[in-house]
């Protein structure tokens, strides 16, 4: 890597000719400011308020980790399997031309656009015990509505499109010929998926995966329908929240909120340094 | 490793691309595919190394039938127009892509694949960039380290998409000196596509003239440019002229006079006489000659080309004089054509 030498220490990148950076950027950082940054620092000024103790109490509180444990853990493993799935439905939506494509492909954004509640509502019916396919699973023993697997299952219909979005395009842009050039040399189909078109994917699939996931953290509407809400069983750290707001336990409320902050922060930084690492190899 | 194309046929939906095209080519060979964009060219190209597949027709790689084999098996290398490496892969893993993707045996150690492909970098003079990128190499060394990753699987033929097109001018004579030099060196029998006839004839043993789907001359580039054996040909490549004459009695007539040329086995009747502008010779008098009234005269490099108008119609056609001949200042100039053929009129 030698035509692009890292910097040293912190610098502006030295703005081109044109002119409207200052601008740009200050109204960025104000909008960023008032947006995101002051409501967030309020969270974290009023969960302050509780004193070290206290807040430290609710944290390692049973049903606070617990809560954060589903939570967490439900939006990681919707977020791997929209991974997978989402990626092969891409796919399909970029390499077969087939009838009815454009409306497959329009179906992707439904989650999106469909109120999480609908969502919930409507998994709930089909995956209850009572329901058309929590009906067939049931014989197998395997129960989906109320418990960790039903909010997995949300998760992963909130979180396909956010996957399948951020792949789309980038696999759009492979070039046929890379793939030719490496049938010439000899590669059979499945070491050019797995060496030539996986790895020039990897960036958007983790794009995919970080979207994914932080929706499913913070996803709640579609989840308090299915998850039948056992407190220490299938509780997520959203619905705890508004469980302490209601109570007018707003500290706690806050305290839980800034714990999830914190943690989300945390992930979201990590995935964007591995993409950062991985443009800088790739180019 | 001889390559012959028989009797091959290609159509896309019903649309022909290839007419019953047959080709030999020998072993050891640099062979051009030459043609405007839509002749063929490319998809004779990517019949050889098997990424189409001939409608009708075979390909032989020496005398075993290639056409049953995938891609993957014909072992050829392949250099495309926009290098299609593997921009996630440093240079020297690109180069030993096509070892490491080998099973058993055949698959050497890695050390062995290193040491392969910085003998090939050094082979494309790129000794030292092992551990770059490709979005860290100039168009120029992708295309040399695109070339660098075909030969790394010794392949039986070596087949080049426009190697040079997306390169600019300069580069791209440089280039094409040094494919001649690394062909020389290495022996590989190689076909490459090209629409530049400069490029075709400077750099190849032999030249395929290709248009619409069909092969129109097979040649040197003495052949090619000297006995054009179709009026394609002589539009194609080089410049010629082209003029409408009669042939009566075995003599070829312009408008109402005979210029001078005898065409004994020409069917009699309308017809088409094509020379090149450098290819004249000038006549004082003119008992039976092309005479014509210069229209324009324009200096080009090293020559000066005249332009006539000639007979009633105002036929215009194009010379070649040397600069500072006394017959660039008249008004009127006579000649004949020097070597020059007949085709039968459109």
């Amino acid at each position: 890597m030698t035509t692009a030498p890292a910097q040293a220490g912190w610098r502006f990148k030295q703005p081109s000719v044109i002119p409207g950076f200052g601008l740009t950027l200050g109204f960025s950082l104000a909008y960023l400011t008032l947006i995101i940054l002051i409501p967030l620092s309020g969270l974290v000024w009023r969960s302050a308020s509780l004193g070290w103790t206290e807040f430290w109490a609710i944290a390692t509180d049973r049903r606070t980790l617990n809560a954060l444990e589903i939570s967490f853990g439900t939006a990681f493993i919707a977020a791997a399997v929209n991974v997978v799935f989402g990626t092969l439905v891409a796919w399909v939506l970029v390499r077969y031309r087939f009838p009815g494509r454009r409306i497959v492909d329009a179906m992707v954004d439904l989650p999106f656009a469909l109120p999480t509640a609908v969502a919930g509502i409507a998994l709930t019916t089909l995956y209850a015990p009572n329901g058309w396919i929590g009906k067939l699973l049931l014989p197998l023993g395997i129960k989906v509505a109320y418990t960790p697997l039903g909010i997995v299952i949300a998760l992963i219909f909130i979180g396909l499109p956010f996957v399948v979005r951020t792949v789309q395009p980038i696999m759009e842009e492979i070039d046929k010929e890379v793939e030719e050039a490496a049938a010439t040399l000899g590669a059979s189909r499945f070491q050019i998926i797995t060496r030539v078109l996986f790895p020039g994917l990897a960036p958007a699939i983790i794009t995919g995966f970080s979207l994914a996931f932080a929706r499913g953290v913070g996803e709640y509407g579609s989840v308090i329908f299915i998850a039948g809400n056992l407190p220490y069983k299938s509780e997520i750290a959203p619905l705890l929240i508004v469980i302490r707001l209601e109570e007018y336990n707003y500290p706690a409320a806050t305290a839980i909120a800034a714990i999830m902050l914190a943690l989300s922060f945390v992930m979201l930084l990590i995935v964007n340094l591995v993409q950062t690492w991985s443009r800088k190899r790739y180019g | 490793m001889e390559v012959r194309v028989a009797n091959v046929r290609k159509e896309f939906e019903r649309f022909p691309a290839l007419h019953d095209v047959s080709l030999d080519i020998k072993s050891g060979e640099l062979i051009a595919l030459l043609g405007p964009s839509g002749s063929g060219k490319t998809t004779l190209l990517r019949l050889i190394a098997g990424l189409e597949r001939p409608t009708r027709g075979k390909i032989f790689f020496g005398d075993e039938d290639a056409s049953q084999k995938s891609i993957q098996e014909r072992n050829v290398g392949f250099v495309f127009q926009h290098y299609a490496l593997f921009r996630h892969m440093t240079v020297a893993d690109n180069i030993g892509f096509g070892l490491k993707v080998r099973h058993g045996p055949s698959r050497p150690p890695a050390q062995e694949i290193r040491r392969r492909a910085s003998e090939l970098l050094d082979l494309v003079q790129l000794s030292g960039l092992e551990k770059r990128y490709p979005a860290q190499l100039s168009g120029g060394q992708r295309q040399r380290v695109a070339l660098a990753r075909a030969m790394a699987i010794e392949p039986k033929v070596l087949l080049l998409d426009e190697p040079f097109g997306a390169l600019d001018a300069q580069v791209r004579r440089e280039l094409r000196r040094w494919l001649r030099e690394i062909h020389d060196r290495t022996g590989h029998t190689t076909v490459f596509v090209t629409h530049d006839q400069e490029e075709a004839l400077e750099l190849a043993d032999r030249v395929v003239v290709m248009s619409q789907g069909r092969i129109e001359q097979v040649g040197t580039a003495d052949d090619i440019y000297d006995t054009p054996n179709s009026p394609f040909v002589y539009g194609f490549i080089g410049e010629s002229n082209a003029l409408p004459v009669k042939v009566e009695n075995g003599e070829i007539w312009l408008a109402d006079r005979p210029i001078g040329l005898a065409a004994p086995h020409a069917p009699e009747g309308d017809a088409t006489l094509y020379f090149r502008p450098h290819d004249v010779e000038l006549l004082d008098g003119c008992s039976g000659c092309i005479a014509g009234t210069v229209a324009a005269s324009r200096r080009v490099a090293g020559t000066r080309r005249v332009e006539l108008e000639i007979g009633g119609q105002r036929q215009r056609v194009e010379i070649e004089l040397p600069v500072g001949h006394p017959a660039a200042q008249k008004s009127r100039v006579a000649f004949r054509p020097g070597r020059w053929k007949l085709f039968p009129a459109a």
